[in-house]
């Protein structure tokens, strides 16, 4: 039986559902945990078979991190060996951002549930990345330099910026629900209206002043206005649209909308910049420690930039197809934003209660 | 129509979806702490095993921070008197790992209870910590196959064994023998052929131990 364009469609928003879905789970690494799990006696074991380009990646990475500790005793008598420990922690953290975290995902998600722009996805992996770097820098230069606190008492902050971190994740999550729940609901009701109902310009219009207050609170009051001017608007493709442009979002000021998100993700430090930074404060090169970690920083913002552009593509596509049905189209768009931020608190919650870990603290 | 549309847009989503997916592929483990670590089978006088007793070598980078702060009278050493409150805390914190050790005896899962007889101790040339302890089984164990795994299912830590006598076996029974397998042995080409088990059912001996990965096989008459 050949597809209707109807059935066709759902047949796309399903896969366009679950493949986000499924893509930011692996990038979690669930799927990595679940095999290691399955391997205890299995075949595999505790070693990680080294094949192809990623064992490779995965291979060096090791060797990186290895390196850094003769790097920086190296570096107490011959200061070029600095240079190296900056190159080889570039690297590294370009490499170890490929691995599980959930900052990744948590920023697709946000990402894919927001209408972003490849430029603002960018601006968002790099400052939760040097955000990362500073906390880590933060609680090692407070705690162990100048409190000569023991690793046991930095894992405690650890652990309470985790949490702060987590519950973070959750709220954007829930906020996101709330805006974007709304935007499906008004969808939704486009779609049982006539197309020129006079009715259907005020009403979303009134609806979504409301939502600006809660939610949005910056997209400013010509979105507002926008509806009145392009009543028209509400008969074409786009159906009941109530996705601002991104031009408007990635406007002045607008960058404040995405700190939630910044500070959610990039509150929690790496513990390996930490243990690197303790290793170069015991070694009397705490500054190179410092340099080491925001270089690090530095590496693992391109990795999750680059991730971050490909979820805003992924976001592009779902709203290309969307563009191509009036009404329906805009409903499954809808719902992918819906699914993301349901993503976005699933993460925050199950991070929180510790059903998914990201990564374990350094006192392991 | 929706053919040419999805003809235009078809590269792009691809092209993000298989970024994503690569991107999932290559989550996988980042250890942080590397261990080398040297066990034993400790067997009782009836010839049940009691328990492993492992010492655990961590790497230097581990090593200053987990001594980061601790009180010390010599500035460039530790005792172990020094470390046991640190000890103290390892072999607690390690029960949520499950020690990182799984045992099956007879294919049957041996559990452990807490740990005893631990200590840490310092080397000061080599700035690195050595972690000891016996982690007793809960009952002895007495069967023709025991099998010990020591492995962190999430690759926060990295063991590979000691270059030099990884593994022994502390006054077992007449005729138990020991297999070790190293990880690094397991090749696409190994887990392949163990796939297959051959029609009389017995495994080649030289590839089963390879098979296991850091894992400690002991067979008793």
């Amino acid at each position: 039986m050949p597809l209707t364009p109807l059935s066709r469609e759902r047949v796309i928003v399903a896969l366009v559902l679950c493949s986000t879905a499924s893509s930011l789970l692996l990038m979690l690494g669930a799927h990595d945990h679940a095999l290691a799990q399955a391997s205890a006696f299995g075949s595999r074991g505790g070693a990680q078979p080294s094949t192809g380009l990623i064992g490779w990646m995965f291979a060096k990475q090791a060797e990186f991190y290895r390196e850094m500790s003769g790097v920086i005793r190296a570096a107490k008598t011959d200061g070029t060996a600095v240079w190296t420990l900056l190159a080889i922690s570039f690297v590294y953290g370009i490499f170890h951002a490929a691995g599980p975290g959930h900052g990744k995902a948590v920023i697709s998600s946000y990402l894919v549930a927001n209408e972003e722009t490849w430029r603002r996805g960018i601006v968002l992996s790099f400052a939760s990345a040097l955000l990362q770097a500073l906390v880590a820098v933060t609680i090692v230069g407070i705690a162990a330099a100048l409190l000569n606190a023991t690793a046991g008492q930095m894992c405690s902050a650890e652990r309470v910026i985790e949490v702060v971190s987590y519950a973070l994740i959750a709220l954007v999550g829930v906020r996101l629900i709330w805006v974007k729940g709304r935007g499906f609901l008004h969808a939704a009701r486009g779609l049982a209206r006539p197309l020129h109902a006079v009715g259907a310009a005020v009403t979303p219009s009134h609806d979504h002043k409301h939502d600006h207050h809660h939610g949005h609170h910056d997209h400013g009051h010509h979105h507002h206005d926008h509806h009145h001017d392009h009543d028209d608007e509400h008969a074409s493709a786009w159906g009941h649209a109530h996705g601002p442009e991104p031009e408007e979002l990635a406007g002045p000021g607008g960058w404040r909308r995405g700190l939630s998100a910044i500070v959610a993700v990039g509150l929690r430090p790496c513990s390996g910049a930490i243990i690197v930074l303790v290793f170069a404060l015991a070694q009397g090169l705490f500054w190179a420690g410092v340099a080491a970690t925001f270089v690090m920083g530095l590496g693992t913002a391109i990795t999750v930039a680059l991730i971050a552009t490909l979820a805003v593509a992924f976001r592009s596509a779902a709203k290309q197809i969307a563009a191509s049905r009036s009404g329906y189209g805009m409903l499954m768009l809808r719902g992918v934003e819906v699914g993301a931020a349901v993503l976005v608190l699933c993460f925050g919650v199950l991070l929180l209660t510790g059903y998914m870990v990201a990564e374990r603290g350094a006192c392991f | 129509m929706f053919g040419a549309f999805m003809m235009r847009i078809l590269p792009t989503l691809v092209a993000a979806l298989a970024g994503l997916l690569i991107a999932g592929g290559v989550a996988s483990a980042h250890p942080h702490v590397w261990v080398t670590m040297k066990s034993s089978v400790v067997y009782g006088p009836d010839g049940a095993a009691i328990g492993v007793r492992h010492s655990w070598k961590f790497d230097d980078m581990y090593s200053a921070f987990a001594i980061q702060g601790l009180d010390h009278k010599d500035k460039d050493n530790f005792t172990s008197e020094e470390l046991q409150p640190l000890a103290k805390v390892n072999v607690e914190s390690l029960k949520e790992y499950d020690f990182f050790t799984f045992a099956k005896a007879d294919n049957k899962k041996a559990e452990f209870t807490d740990p005893v007889d631990y200590h840490l101790d310092f080397n000061a040339k080599d700035t690195v910590l050595t972690l000891h302890f016996l982690l007793p089984f809960k009952t002895p164990v007495k069967s023709k196959t025991l099998r010990l795994e020591i492995f962190d299912p999430e690759y926060f830590v990295d063991f590979e064994l000691d270059p030099v006598d990884p593994v022994a076996l502390d006054h077992p029974p007449a005729g138990c023998e020991l297999t070790l397998g190293k990880p690094q042995e397991l090749t696409a080409e190994m887990a392949r052929k163990l796939a297959e088990i051959p029609p009389d059912g017995k495994i080649p001996t030289e590839s089963y131990g390879a098979a296991f990965a850091n894992k400690i096989m002991v067979r008793c008459p």
